[in-house]
């Protein structure tokens, strides 16, 4: 799957998360989190596995993040790809 | 009614909003209904659809029955929602603006070709239909009929009212024909009826007043949008002590009668025969099903061994 354009997903309530995606030539994953300290790195990483099993290999994605779950992290990242289609 | 499956509360939660998914496992009601319909707004149809999906495949192992109320089929988003909702494994369809049988059995039809595709057996899927207009209250046992799958219908007030360009009052006199005939049509049918969202939360007295009410008539559950309203709602569902006590006197009774070689006796001055212990047993197996009574009753008791 390859991000055609700008588009985002989520919202900006607790337990829930902002996603931004846009076409780029390289992958890079930036993440902003009410939890950053301790979950940052885990937040990152199912970002990254939800993009590697989209097959999206490049693009910027921004995450802002309020306390979601995994579930929820997943679900928004999927919704961006989509509508970036 | 040995299966009697209890659907006392049934919650509506929010289909796009992780707050609320998230404490599903944690709300004590008997049924969960994930809304992708009214609850959602158009723009972000897409957005629930995916979040609910990935809810449902997280949580698999679950003590609550959970329906997903889709889109119409007649709206752009009602297939969608369920080619992408079954997989992930809900109990059943919530189905609302079910206004005639041919629109259940077109549900029908979809659920069983995916259960075919999935290798699942037809029928895992139940439906609960929304009557909820004043066409589907006229085509109400029609509708009930429509479906092996059916476990009960749901009545909706607020559509209701707005199908016949009406108020809703705290007090529901508006409602009472409507109510009627949904619970008859779902008796008529073998299944369960399901009273209507009581819309304001802070009035846990109206509330009471009203399950009880719908509970007198004949219905086995309610609607809600609000967690706090499940404890009252439970409270108005659950057969009263005395209730208990007397059913338990007339099982005794015609077992008393049935040694004396007849089929009615006389219990503090009534009479007690068939339907009155059918109804002893109604109780008893609500009570039982409630895990207020420890001993499940047969239903033999009402007429005896042949």
């Amino acid at each position: 799957m390859k991000i055609m354009k700008k588009s985002q997903a989520g919202t900006s309530q607790s337990s829930d998360l902002m996603v931004v995606v846009e076409p780029a030539n390289e992958l890079r994953v930036e993440v902003e989190s009410t939890v950053k300290r301790q979950y940052g790195h885990l937040i990152k990483a199912v970002v990254e596995k939800t993009l590697a099993d989209s097959g999206v290999t490049a693009g910027i994605i921004r995450v802002n993040d309020r306390g979601a779950l995994d579930y929820a992290i997943k679900a928004r990242v999927e919704t961006a790809l989509q509508r970036a289609q | 009614m040995t299966d009697f499956k209890l659907r006392r509360s049934m919650l509506y939660v929010p289909g796009n909003m992780p707050s609320m998914l998230q404490n599903i496992p944690l709300f004590k009601c008997d049924s969960i209904i994930i809304d992708l319909e009214d609850g959602v707004n158009y723009a972000e149809k897409d957005a629930a659809r995916i979040l609910v999906t990935n809810f449902l495949q997280n949580y698999r192992k679950r003590s609550q029955e959970v329906l997903v109320r889709i889109n119409p089929l007649y709206t752009k988003w009602g297939y969608d929602d369920l080619k992408m909702i079954l997989p992930a494994g809900p109990d059943g369809i919530r189905f609302p603006m079910a206004e005639t049988p041919e629109l259940v059995r077109e549900l029908d039809e979809a659920l069983t070709k995916y259960e075919k595709q999935a290798g699942l057996e037809v029928g895992h899927f139940s439906i609960l239909p929304s009557i909820e207009t004043i066409k589907s209250v006229l085509n109400a046992y029609e509708i009930a009929k429509s479906s092996k799958r059916l476990t009960g219908l749901a009545f909706g007030a607020e559509d209701f009212t707005a199908s016949m360009g009406i108020q809703r009052t705290r007090t529901g006199e508006e409602l009472f024909h409507a109510r009627m005939v949904v619970v008859w049509a779902a008796k008529a049918a073998g299944i369960q009826a399901i009273d209507t969202v009581f819309s304001d939360a802070n009035d846990m007295e109206a509330l009471l007043h009203e399950t009880e009410m719908a509970r007198k008539l004949g219905y086995t559950g309610k609607s809600m949008v609000n967690p706090r309203q499940i404890d009252v709602i439970h409270q108005a569902f659950a057969p009263k002590q005395e209730e208990i006590d007397h059913a338990l006197k007339v099982v005794e009774a015609i077992k008393q009668a049935r040694l004396m070689g007849t089929g009615v006796i006389s219990l503090g001055g009534k009479m007690v025969d068939a339907p009155v212990v059918k109804r002893a047993v109604t109780t008893l197996q609500i009570a039982y099903a409630q895990g207020l009574i420890n001993e499940q009753i047969n239903e033999e008791v009402i007429y005896g061994k042949e």
